[in-house]
């Protein structure tokens, strides 16, 4: 009796799509737990990440976007669903592709790859930037001087500012980043645990850094990570997919597991975090860190240096320890204008993807 | 029964960083069918090499691996009940590497 419901089970009757009634349905919507077939899933999947571009006015025609790109899922399904866009509504945008080689052999020479045949396949002009030209030093040489312990800080804060540095020299508007709904939801949870105020309601914003040079946006803050990923799969899209080598254990946070088991009770549970981090930014009375500029490159710092020129100082004086987590009486120690660690920030996934 | 099975997302590091598997995987002594519940048991005894906890947690798939039977969402066919049969195509991929 069991064995024969089961088998019901898989042929599941005639159940058809709940949108278009016609087809068999392939995928079951995180979101709204609805049965779709594969075309009505290419369309509710575009259509709602257009609906969120033109909600919120992530862009004006006429500006150039740059894609941060690291040849991962989200940020490879994030250059062909706006391109895609991008001709069919007419945005008017010039797209392209941006990426950061920190010079890691093994890892970082196949993402790249990656992004080079999409750069091919969507026709997307690529600019690729490395650790070696900005900083000075290959990801592989800092680990070299500083062993396996810490290089995260190195990775994180390396990235934010390559991409920003790339983003320039592009003469972009604006910079976007493949960040899901999974990805926010994280980093929400981790800002309430740390009870990090500033940072839990930057997070949830769509667009970051409008006071600063080039604004950043998230096109993808309401789209699930299960969604990207079965659209890359259906769309037999080119992605690259491998843990960084030097951080086997960085992205498998508590957090994380935490969230896709929540997911797996109720689905909505990612939405509802995001929406709780939204809520909490009206309660902000808390001191924001100071923003000024970076005394030694002018990039964007609540201290004397940013995080960068800190950790880069102390790389060339052979001192790697500096700048990284709690030691004190470092660069910024005696000179800082906010006592509270304004540049720390939190690593949400591996070192090999792009960092809030 | 001959099947194929597929890993990707970064699980095929798993499994000798090959992706697809073509395998035979018999019956359960004294069952009609082979559940998903019995090929995940099969697969991690015998396919997966390396950090079990990858793949599973508990008698399932980990959290955030997504698990497609002919192309077809589990969470449609019933997840550990659905019955395969023979020259089925289920796929499995991890979301969690990379970004
Ligand atoms: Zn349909
Ligand atoms: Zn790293
Ligand atoms: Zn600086």
């Amino acid at each position: 009796m069991e064995a024969g419901e089961a088998k019901s089970k898989k042929a599941g009757g005639p159940r058809l799509c709940c949108i278009c009634n016609q087809r068999r349905p392939v995928l079951k919507r995180p979101k709204t737990l609805q049965q779709i077939c594969r075309e009505c899933f290419y369309e509710v999947f575009e259509e709602e990440i257009h609906q969120v571009i033109v909600v919120n006015r992530l862009f004006k025609s006429g500006e150039r976007v740059a894609i941060g790109a690291s040849g991962g899922k989200d940020s490879t399904v994030l250059a062909y669903v706006l391109s895609e866009l991008n001709r069919r509504h007419s945005y008017g945008l010039d797209l392209f592709l941006l990426s950061i080689d920190e010079g890691i052999t093994g890892y970082r020479d196949d993402s790249l790859e990656t992004v080079k045949r999409n750069e091919l396949q969507y026709g997307l002009p690529l600019q690729i930037l490395s650790y070696k030209d900005l900083y000075g030093w290959t990801m592989d040489e800092i680990v070299k001087m500083i062993g396996l312990k810490n290089n995260c800080t190195f990775c994180g804060v390396f990235r934010r500012q390559a991409l920003d540095r790339g983003a320039a020299l592009l003469k972009v508007d604006k910079l976007v980043t493949g960040h899901n709904a999974d990805d926010i939801a994280e980093t929400v949870l981790l800002n309430i645990l740390r009870g990090d105020i500033a940072r839990l309601s930057r997070c949830t914003s769509i667009t970051t850094g409008e006071d600063g040079p080039i604004p950043r946006c998230k096109p993808f803050k309401y789209t699930y990570e299960k969604e990207i990923v079965m659209y890359a799969y259906f769309k037999k899209l080119d992605y690259f997919s491998t843990e960084c080598i030097y951080s086997p254990n960085a992205y498998r946070g508590f957090a994380r597991e935490f969230i896709k088991d929540l997911e797996r009770l109720r689905p909505r549970a990612i939405l509802d975090i995001i929406k709780s981090g939204e809520d909490f930014r009206i309660a902000t009375t808390t001191k924001m860190p100071e923003q000024g500029t970076c005394e030694r490159c002018g990039y964007i710092s609540s201290q004397k240096w940013c995080k960068a020129c800190v950790l880069l100082e102390g790389l060339n004086r052979g001192l790697p320890k500096m700048g990284i987590g709690r030691a004190r009486g470092g660069i910024n120690g005696d000179h800082t204008r906010e006592t509270k660690a304004g540049s720390k920030s939190i690593e949400t996934k591996q070192c090999g993807s792009l960092d809030f | 029964m001959q099947l194929t099975l597929e890993f990707g997302g970064g699980l095929e590091l798993l499994c000798d960083s090959e992706k697809i598997h073509k395998v035979n995987v018999d019956l359960p002594n004294g069952a009609d069918d082979l559940t998903m519940k019995h090929l995940l048991s099969w697969v991690r005894t015998n396919l997966i090499k390396e950090r079990p906890e990858m793949f599973m947690k508990g008698d399932t798939v980990r959290p955030g691996v997504l698990v497609l039977v002919n192309d077809c969402d589990w969470e449609l066919s019933g997840q550990l009940d659905t019955t395969i049969e023979d020259k089925d195509v289920i796929v499995f991929i991890s979301t969690l590497h990379g970004g």
